[in-house]
């Protein structure tokens, strides 16, 4: 047991299982949560377990160790231009409903 | 009985507390996160979790991508967040739906279950073993690999973030001037 806890950030799985819990977690928020930013939250933490499990898996399967981190960096900038298209996309919907609110908009005009 | 006090004894130790550490601190903040009725808490709870996950990152000998977890992710997305709740001013949702528990206990069971499946699935399966590693993932690989390898990604990626910039200040400007109409 106590063998198992000191090996247990040289195995893979510790990592996997908890990319799968923050995968998770992230799933709960993203029903849970009623306002966009809420969501956009939870989506966040989603695309942090799946960055997490392309780094373990480079750090402990892949031939070269680099391409997981690579990965992992255009995740981030890729997050980083979602987070700033969603949240112009939040504030122009702030403008003309006054709420961000999931369950007001409802109304689709063309 | 004396306690053997030998590095080679404590640094696995100390090790593993600290592992623990950053792997409860990532599974905190991102229950917080998940499940906090104030978005400024929520925001909170992310940068908190993003602050373990670099941790876990530094554990996985990468501390480039540690780093530019807490630079990008913490200094630049969660600020922007919070910048727009401020200017949004959220009002928190105060469970107008009589059926808003039954549907947070739906979500969490349905949750539940794809972490369950998971785990058993990550524990059944046989990874291949592993690979005799090319390099050592350090600073300077990842610096060579992304202006040879992944040049052509690199500047794509670039690319990608100028449009987002140009796109939110055109959707984020549309908005104003209708307003104003």
């Amino acid at each position: 047991m106590l063998n198992f806890f000191t090996q247990a950030s040289h195995h893979l799985g510790v990592y996997l299982v908890l990319g799968a819990l923050l995968f998770a977690i992230g799933f709960f928020g993203f029903c849970r949560h009623r306002t966009l930013v809420g969501m956009l939250v939870s989506g966040e933490l989603i695309l942090a377990g799946a960055s997490l499990n392309f780094v373990a898996f480079g750090r402990f399967l892949a031939a070269d160790p680099v391409t997981g981190q690579i990965f992992a960096l255009f995740i981030m900038g890729i997050a980083a231009a979602e987070a700033a298209i969603v949240l112009s996309i939040m504030l122009a919907v702030y403008r003309n409903y006054r709420t961000i609110q999931t369950r007001d908009l409802k109304e689709m005009e063309g | 009985m004396t306690i053997d006090l030998s590095p080679e004894k404590v640094y696995p130790v100390v090790s593993a507390l600290l592992f623990a550490g950053v792997a409860g601190i990532t599974l905190l903040g991102a229950v917080v996160a998940a499940s906090a009725r104030r978005l400024v808490y929520s925001v909170s709870g992310l940068a908190l979790s993003f602050v373990g996950l670099a941790g876990i990152y530094l554990f996985l000998q990468s501390p480039f991508l540690a780093l530019m977890q807490i630079l990008i992710y913490i200094g630049a997305v969660c600020v922007v967040i919070m910048f727009a709740i401020m200017l949004a001013d959220v009002v928190e949702e105060k469970s107008a739906r009589p059926r808003a528990l039954l549907a947070g206990i739906a979500c969490f069971l349905v949750a539940a279950m794809l972490a369950f499946a998971l785990i058993v699935l990550i524990g059944r399966t046989a990874w291949m073993p592993k690979a005799v590693q090319v390099n050592t993932g350090a600073v300077q690989d990842i610096g060579r690999a992304l202006l040879t390898r992944f040049g052509f990604a690199f500047e794509l990626i670039s690319v990608v973030l100028l449009l987002a910039i140009l796109g939110a200040l055109v959707v984020a400007r549309t908005g104003r001037g209708n307003n104003r109409e």
